[in-house]
């Protein structure tokens, strides 16, 4: 509770710069506006104020650049109630199987985000129990995990889409593996560190209770292992959303937030934009958000907490 | 079908070879622990080289690793320029000033109380928040050179950086700070003296998490528009002409320059925070 007050002040300052911001970024086409509509602007000629920064417009036309930027069509920087407001257009009052609503866009994201997150973390667990048993695995396997979270293997994707499109794979798979190779990595690593936290002491006692390998691991590795498991789910799942949004880019897909974004920049729909930004935004704070609950009641119960 | 028969013998020999390695005395070595990997990358190449011929894979859905390698050796003066682009120019110029500002705003929060309160919980929920997608908002913004790409790396980096530096500040104990002030030391020595030192493996961990996300950011702010040379642009050019060859020979150059660029990174580390327990024995 003690940092509310400080949080809020934070927030309230990141909202009044981009108030502030918006002036000066939008001032030419404000006092362009102004002078298409008739009203005296300083100075007269466009091809003078091309060169001028926006600071210096608003210094010379306060009155017409600070009542013309906050309804502009397609502004640089739109103001932050422009975005609001087109959210709401787009996600409250559009039906959501219409293709202008963002809901419709985010389910198709998010589908290929919760596929292929739950693909990467199944797989990343089942490697990481193969490393933890076998000792070859270990040794052959794991360096290379390790190396690969140093790679941008976002690179990729552009070419596994491409790839599995000419072998007949489109739409929600080829955007789920590129989310679950996004989020086994993070997986894998976490969950072999969780797997080896029991220490000696623990599995000695083990041992002396003639525990098989078996129960040693679903008695004590695997609960030790918890979590660490949760701490890479919320890395895996944000990288999961980032993958599933960058699978839409190179094929030019017409679907997802990835999409509206893309069409939103050759457009030059700058609220559209911002307003599938915000809306990536919420969908990982909520994803995110979902698994530190579910973790904070499983430690609970499990007495970690 | 002889060659792929052939693939299989070849990754059993090489899996009990490890197998046989890994309960040997061999890997209680330096060389045998980086031997065994490496067993298992050239068993993992070969195999990729002998099904893709085996199989016959068409060259646009997989291509094999020596005509990877070949395309590598005839086009080293375009990946060349794509790197410098890319990398030099859009990556590390984002990286250093994204770093350097998360540094620097850093050190204001932790100054002030009441900032990094604030600052911490808004930049640790910033930091897991798709960032990528201010890519086309900043292409428009600062053109398609790699000014925009700079920025994109800027804003990817601020975060993760800002909230390492600001919890490794918090680092020092009660008792190290006490001590400090018995010695009558004023904000300013206890920071370069106490605090900062004590804040290295914290600034080298976000540091070295930058590196991947510095790489990623110049990369894919190249897919909403760029120049005609840069890695981004030649993935997905090359991709649109299914010339998967050169898509892979880029993402080798790629792997190349982040594992090096983190590398580098992890060497400084270890010389700067040589006396944490990490880094010793």
């Amino acid at each position: 509770m003690r940092s509310v007050l400080p949080v809020l002040t934070v927030v309230v300052a990141i909202f009044g710069f981009w108030y502030l911001a918006v002036l000066p970024m939008n001032a030419h086409q404000a006092v362009l506006d102004a002078e298409r509509a008739g009203v005296g602007v300083i100075p007269a000629e466009a091809s003078a104020r091309r060169d001028l920064s926006g600071f210096t417009l608003l210094a010379r036309n306060f009155d017409v650049v600070t009542a013309g930027v906050w309804t502009q069509e397609r502004p640089i920087l739109p103001a932050p109630h422009q975005v609001a407001v087109e959210l709401w257009d787009t996600t409250v009052e559009k039906k959501i199987t219409s293709k202008r609503s963002l809901v419709f866009h985010g389910w198709i994201t998010l589908s290929a985000t919760l596929l292929g997150f739950a693909i990467g973390t199944g797989l990343g667990i089942l490697l990481a129990v193969g490393i933890v048993h076998n000792r070859a695995m270990d040794l052959s396997v794991m360096p290379w995990a390790i190396a690969s979270q140093t790679i941008p293997i976002l690179a990729i994707a552009p070419m596994i889409i491409v790839v599995l499109n000419s072998v007949g794979l489109q739409g929600l798979v080829p955007k789920a593996i590129i989310s679950a190779y996004l989020s086994f990595f993070p997986v894998v690593v976490g969950m072999v560190k969780g797997l080896r936290s029991p220490d000696a002491m623990q599995l000695d006692l083990l041992r002396t209770y003639n525990a098989s390998k078996s129960e040693t691991f679903w008695k004590l590795r695997l609960p030790a292992s918890m979590p660490y498991l949760f701490a890479s789910l919320k890395i895996g799942i944000a990288a999961s959303l980032i993958g599933a949004i960058v699978g839409e880019l190179p094929t030019g897909a017409v679907r997802g937030l990835g999409a509206r974004m893309l069409t939103g920049s050759y457009y030059g729909q700058t609220i559209q934009i911002w307003s599938a930004l915000l809306a990536a935004a919420i969908v990982a704070a909520t994803l995110v958000g979902i698994i530190a609950l579910i973790q904070r009641m499983t430690l609970k119960r499990m007495g970690l907490a | 079908m002889i060659l792929v028969a052939l693939a299989l013998l070849i990754w059993l020999g090489a899996w009990w070879l490890n197998v046989q390695l890994a309960e040997s005395a061999v890997v209680k070595t330096r060389a045998g622990r980086l031997l065994v990997p490496a067993i298992f990358g050239i068993t993992i190449l070969v195999v990729w080289e002998l099904v893709v011929r085996g199989l016959e894979v068409p060259l646009v859905i997989l291509p094999p690793p020596t005509q990877i390698v070949a395309r590598m050796a005839s086009e080293v003066p375009i990946l060349w320029a794509d790197f410098v682009q890319t990398f030099v120019k859009g990556a590390l110029s984002g990286y250093v000033i994204g770093c350097a500002a998360a540094f620097g705003v850093a050190i204001l929060a932790d100054r002030f109380d009441f900032l990094k309160r604030g600052l911490l919980p808004v930049g640790n929920f910033i930091a897991a928040l798709p960032i990528i997608g201010t890519a086309p908002i900043l292409v428009m913004w600062f053109g398609f050179d790699w000014q925009s790409k700079a920025a994109v790396v800027v804003v990817m980096v601020f975060f993760p950086m800002l909230v390492n530096t600001v919890a490794g500040l918090q680092e020092t104990t009660a008792m190290q700070r006490d001590l400090m002030r018995t010695y009558g030391a004023g904000y300013w020595a206890s920071l370069t003296k106490l605090r900062l030192p004590a804040a290295m493996p914290f600034i080298f961990n976000g540091l070295k998490i930058s590196t991947t996300l510095a790489l990623i950011g110049a990369i894919v702010a190249e897919f909403f528009g760029s120049p005609i040379v840069g890695m981004g642009f030649r993935i997905s050019t090359s991709v649109g002409q299914l010339a998967l060859d050169m898509v892979w020979a880029e993402i080798v150059v790629a792997a190349l320059a982040g594992s090096a660029f983190y590398g580098a990174v992890a060497m400084i580390e270890k010389g700067v925070t040589f006396w944490h327990p990490s880094q010793r024995g």
